[in-house]
């Protein structure tokens, strides 16, 4: 079971309090898991990746096991942890505290 | 008993603001979608408990929920707003050309018969619409692809479409306005577009007289017994049109300054218009501090200052386009929100004014339903 904590935002959005546990088949890499995010919450379809492009929204990040794999290539293999269910993949609002 | 529903749009959420007909007291229920901008939410004529909302933010995009119980609980509905063919391109702040790229829904509008059905006006500009209850939106590429497009340029809050009005006596007739292109027109249920924008001037930033586009129409409004009558807020001037747009002239008259938003006309008084005049394109704010709605019951021209319950001293709000609408209780009401994060409520038809609520965020829009 692959976890993934979401910020706050969209954990309203998709009616959720903690983590989610997703069922994931291998090869666990960023585009499966968001794949299966997205199948389980559609609400969630173009908040984290651009819908047409699949590029990751500026504002957020991705983290795991103390690393930022942002810029890693979604199709990459997640950390063993992650895919083990002992570390959650974090989808990450970035530091920017906005104007208003 | 007749009762009213107010729908506030802020930069933090949407609240929902309830009275019974005397307008005295209010029920405010919110913030729905803490923490997100939203843009708009109206409802439905055909079925008050449908609504819907565009909720937005710089971190996540787009969202539109849908309500089927007058805003207790809503649903995300389809978010998937993607131009038909190539999107073309369109004219840069610089001069330059660069693509229609999508940013946010602006303005929801419900049709009167069918509750599933509704248009919405984008950033940048263009027309979608849902027969569906918003799962799906389909874009009414007509307008986009006007040949004029590739001289539409962003105002200052982006090239959007913030004004849907739908002709309640032609049936096939709407208009929409969009910033900085400026009015156009369908007669043929939104396949086919034609710019109305002769008798605009906008010397300063464009000197030709008779450009076909390039104008940043705020905001236009219109009565329902006599839609070809129409009132334009523009950047600069208050303008009318009595042949459905094919020609305005200006009506600011003794207005003291003819910049705002926002403009809308009396329920039940075909010339009687509201406006708030705000200071300059430079400073958005009243003048001297004083909050005034202006009413001309004459269709522009000659304009009275309404003050009474509004601050007259150290206020510097602003009041955006889609921030005022009016009731149709016999007494109409007028209700507008500010920057500022106050409604302001008349159930005078615009004598005197109290807030209803103060120390929202900011208001980006005001809708109101009349319940009977």
């Amino acid at each position: 079971m692959i976890r993934v904590s979401l910020p706050f935002h969209l954990r309203n959005l998709a009616h959720v309090a903690g983590e989610v546990e997703l069922e994931v088949a291998p090869p666990i890499t960023q585009r499966r898991v968001l794949d299966a995010l997205e199948a389980r919450f559609p609400q969630l379809v173009n908040t984290i990746r651009d819908r047409r492009t699949q590029e990751r929204r500026a504002f957020l990040r991705f983290f795991a096991c103390n690393e930022d794999l942002s810029h890693d290539s979604p199709d990459a293999p997640l950390p063993e942890a992650v895919a083990e269910g002992r570390e959650p993949y974090m989808v990450v609002g970035a530091m920017a505290g906005g104007s208003t | 008993m007749s009762s009213v529903r107010v729908l506030v749009g802020t930069k933090k959420g949407a609240f929902i603001l309830s009275s019974d007909g005397k307008r005295k007291k209010w029920d405010v229920s919110g913030p729905h979608f803490a923490g997100w901008e939203v843009y708009h939410l109206a409802g439905s004529p055909k079925d008050p408990n449908r609504l819907m909302a565009s909720q937005t933010s710089g971190w996540f995009g787009q969202v539109i929920q849908r309500s089927d119980d007058a805003g207790r609980t809503w649903e995300a509905v389809d978010n998937k707003f993607e131009y038909v063919g190539e999107p073309g391109m369109h004219q840069w702040y610089d001069g330059t050309q660069r693509p229609w790229e999508f940013t946010r829904v602006w303005h929801l509008e419900p049709t009167p018969d069918d509750p599933d059905t509704w248009w919405a006006g984008i950033q940048d500009a263009a027309l979608f619409k849902t027969t569906d209850g918003g799962k799906s939106w389909t874009e009414f590429t007509g307008l986009r692809t006007h040949p004029s497009g590739p001289k539409w340029q962003p105002g200052a809050g982006g090239m959007c479409l913030h004004t849907i009005l739908l002709d309640p006596k032609h049936k096939d007739r709407m208009y929409v306005a969009i910033s900085a292109a400026g009015a156009f027109r369908s007669d043929d249920g939104a396949q086919t577009w034609k710019p109305i924008n002769r008798g605009l001037k906008s010397q300063g930033e464009l000197p030709d007289p008779n450009v076909e586009v390039g104008f940043c129409v705020h905001k236009i409004a219109q009565h329902p017994s006599q839609p070809d009558v129409l009132y334009m807020q523009k950047h600069w001037d208050v303008m009318r049109s009595d042949d459905a747009g094919e020609n305005w002239h200006e009506v600011s008259g003794n207005l003291p300054v003819d910049f705002g938003f926002t403009i809308d006309v009396h329920a039940h008084e075909p010339k009687t218009v509201f406006v708030v005049p705000i200071k300059s394109d430079s400073e958005h704010f009243p003048l001297d501090g004083k909050l005034s709605v202006y009413r001309s019951k004459s269709g522009g021209d000659e304009w009275q200052a309404m003050t009474k319950g509004l601050p007259q001293a150290d206020c510097y709000v602003n009041v955006l386009r889609d921030a005022m609408a009016v009731d149709t209780l016999d007494d109409c009401g007028v209700y507008f929100g500010t920057t500022g994060g106050q409604v302001y409520a008349s159930s005078d038809g615009g004598e005197t004014w109290e807030a209803i609520v103060r120390d929202l965020p900011g208001v980006l829009s005001v809708e109101v339903q009349t319940l009977k």
